[in-house]
């Protein structure tokens, strides 16, 4: 029985195809907006804590908080991260697998008769491809001594190395930073461009060397030994909340702070992912609603053609009426048609939705990731929508005389 | 024939309009008995309440007062829920514009009281068969596809038969069958009509033609709401039919009752 209405209703769309195609138009647009905007925030999510995870995976980002600078006060006295809170950690806490801080300064690199200008130099500590999960592709990275000495070594990225040397071995060769020369010996493996940095472009060197020689006099003064973020990669075995807890209390030890007003911040690759996390929701949740207005509009169009579509069929509905339909049976025609009318538009808009979403990635260069609750939901409110707004127009067909309907003209 | 069931009885069958000073008395106590297998037509001039009464015997309207029988079950106060029930089980209308849905063809339109029976529902196929066989009994079993628009005004009145045949009504409405038609096809319906006489059919039309009302064989005639004259007619017999129906066509002269 079900079927043979739907199929009744399929007809008298079809009657009137380009009617019917413009009437589920606004449902079309809701549910194709709800699986796009879906698709581009997943997509977003998706690519942002992929980069985050990029940097490394199981990172804990330690950062100097200098809030509790007062007025006049020395900001030597102000606390913060220290050098030597590094190997603390590396010694002290289970669970690490490395430890690392980084220093940059921007540079001119010579080398013969290339020079290269606004090259980043990265002053590190020996741990720094673990953390960041760089490979060494010739040579070697450099060791702990050569750190706490300042030795002038360099390890450098895939592409600097490129433009440098071209084919020649750069292993053992000298390269003018500023004014400093420093040894290469190592090239690392290709990485690419992570969380915005391309690790190919840098050249590595001892943290020490760049506070000797690359930090402005003034700043160096300022900062001391003092480092701004100390990143710890936590072996993928241990808890993360127990590393994150005790590093807290031996950094709040080490600096004699209270931990209800530290001088340092702890922040886990997951609490960033969710602080992001939250900004697109709120993003999202603006689309959703302007997705409901959409599919609100395209309900209100389906009732409309629905209540011309009565007038017009009021004949019908009677010579119906005479040959035995009651008024339910009047009642789930229309219904149905109203059903079949945002179903459609659902499934049109489905398919839109998710051209729609490979078109804008594919133009935009952004990622899009089709959510399959949101075709589950888009496809629901499509239906819910014509059931709401077809029923007023169903209602209506239900109630008339049979006897006025026979003789409407 | 006072042997034949009872297919419909009345029972001083009001129906009036409005109220007060404004009250239209379309119907004023109606007596009116038609048993199986009579050919009766209704006359009488435009307001004179033949259509309400048409309506109410078509259980398309409910009388204001007294009773309607229908085969035996009195419909007069039924909701529209059951009305709309027994129309599709009991009553086959015919429409002066043959009311076919045109977007459906000359079959569907004649599944379409099957489609609504609430009993006996029968399979999709055996439903095809039943209604292919209701347009072969009007002469249309080769045009079952082809839409109204493909069709003649006669035909298409054939198709509106079939319908109303299809679920092996108790009786036939017939509203004005041939007011929409030129004379060469009214006479192809009125041919019909009483070709389903002869095969036992009880039939009710409604005209004002009196040249269609001659081929019945029991006029009633309504003026002001009140039946005013109920008479047999000698001529419809003019081809008396073969069984047994027709063995007394005089006897139907006398079936209203004014005794209630």
């Amino acid at each position: 029985m079900i079927t043979e209405i739907a199929k009744e209703a399929w007809r008298s769309l079809r009657a009137n195809k380009l009617r019917s195609l413009l009437t589920t138009l606004g449902v079309i647009i809701g549910v194709a907006a709800v699986i796009v905007m879906m698709a581009i925030s997943a997509g977003t999510e998706a690519a942002i804590s992929e980069s985050i995870y990029s940097l490394g995976s199981n990172l804990i980002f330690i950062s100097s908080t200098f809030s509790r600078v007062g007025p006049g006060e020395r900001p030597q006295n102000a606390g913060g991260l220290v050098y030597d809170d590094v190997a603390a950690i590396r010694e002290k806490i289970k669970g690490v697998t490395g430890v690392t801080v980084d220093q940059q300064a921007s540079v001119t690199v010579r080398r013969g008769d290339i020079t290269l200008d606004g090259v980043m130099l990265m002053g590190t500590t020996p741990d720094y491809p673990i953390v960041r999960g760089l490979s060494v592709a010739t040579g070697r990275y450099f060791t702990s001594t050569e750190v706490e000495r300042a030795q002038k070594v360099a390890v450098l990225g895939k592409t600097i190395a490129e433009k440098l040397f071209g084919e020649e071995d750069p292993i053992g060769q000298t390269i003018t930073v500023n004014k400093t020369q420093l040894t290469v010996i190592g090239v690392l493996a290709e990485k690419g461009l992570v969380a915005g940095t391309d690790f190919d472009q840098l050249i590595y060197t001892p943290i020490k060397v760049v506070f000797q020689k690359f930090t402005p006099s003034q700043f160096a003064r300022f900062m001391g030994d003092r480092v701004r973020q100390i990143t710890v990669a936590v072996d993928p075995k241990a808890n993360i909340d127990t590393v994150v807890e005790q590093i807290s209390l031996l950094l709040a030890n080490r600096h004699n702070v209270s931990l209800d007003s530290p001088d340092f911040s702890i922040r886990t690759q997951a609490d960033i992912i969710k602080a992001r996390e939250s900004t697109t929701a709120t993003f999202r949740n603006l689309l959703i609603w302007v997705a409901s207005v959409s599919l609100l509009v395209g309900g209100i169009g389906i009732m409309n053609i629905m209540l011309v579509s009565v007038t017009e069929r009021t004949r019908e509905i009677g010579l119906r009426q005479a040959v035995g339909a009651t008024p339910e049976d009047i009642q789930i025609q229309f219904l149905v048609e109203a059903l079949v009318l945002s179903l459609l538009g659902g499934v049109i808009g489905i398919g839109v939705g998710i051209a729609g979403s490979h078109l804008f990635g594919t133009l935009s260069g952004m990622r899009t990731v089709i959510v399959p609750s949101a075709i589950g939901i888009s496809f629901t409110s499509a239906a819910l929508v014509g059931i709401l707004f077809g029923y007023l127009p169903a209602r209506r067909a239900a109630r008339l005389d049979p006897i006025v309907a026979l003789r409407y003209e | 024939m006072e042997n034949e069931p009872i297919i419909i009885r009345t029972e001083n069958l009001k129906k009036v309009y409005g109220s007060g000073e404004a009250q239209v008395i379309a119907l004023a106590g109606i007596n009116l008995t038609i048993r199986q297998g009579e050919f009766v037509a209704i006359m009488g001039p435009s307001g004179s309440g033949k259509s309400t009464l048409l309506n109410i015997l078509a259980c398309l309207d409910r009388p204001s007062e007294g009773s309607y029988y229908l085969d035996g079950i009195d419909v007069s106060q039924y909701q529209r829920r059951d009305l709309a029930l027994i129309r599709g089980r009991k009553i086959g209308m015919v429409f002066q514009s043959y009311n076919l849905l045109p977007r459906l063809t000359a079959l569907e339109n004649v599944l379409l009281p099957i489609f609504y029976r609430r009993e006996q529902r029968l399979p999709a196929e055996a439903a095809r068969q039943h209604a292919l066989a209701a347009l072969e009994s009007v002469g249309l079993g080769d045009r079952a596809h082809h839409y109204p628009n493909q069709l003649s005004g006669g035909q298409q009145q054939r198709v509106a038969i079939a319908r109303a045949l299809v679920n092996d009504p108790a009786i036939i409405l017939a509203d004005e069958p041939t007011g929409n038609l030129d004379s060469h096809a009214s006479q192809e319906i009125l041919d019909l009509l009483q070709r389903l006489h002869a095969q036992g059919r009880t039939i009710v039309l409604v005209t004002h033609d009196p040249e269609v009302a001659a081929h019945t064989e029991r006029i009633l005639l309504i003026r002001d709401g009140h039946l005013i004259s109920d008479q047999s007619n000698g001529r419809t017999r003019s081809t008396p039919p073969s069984n047994a129906l027709s063995s007394s066509p005089a006897s139907t002269t006398l079936e209203v009752h004014h005794d209630h």
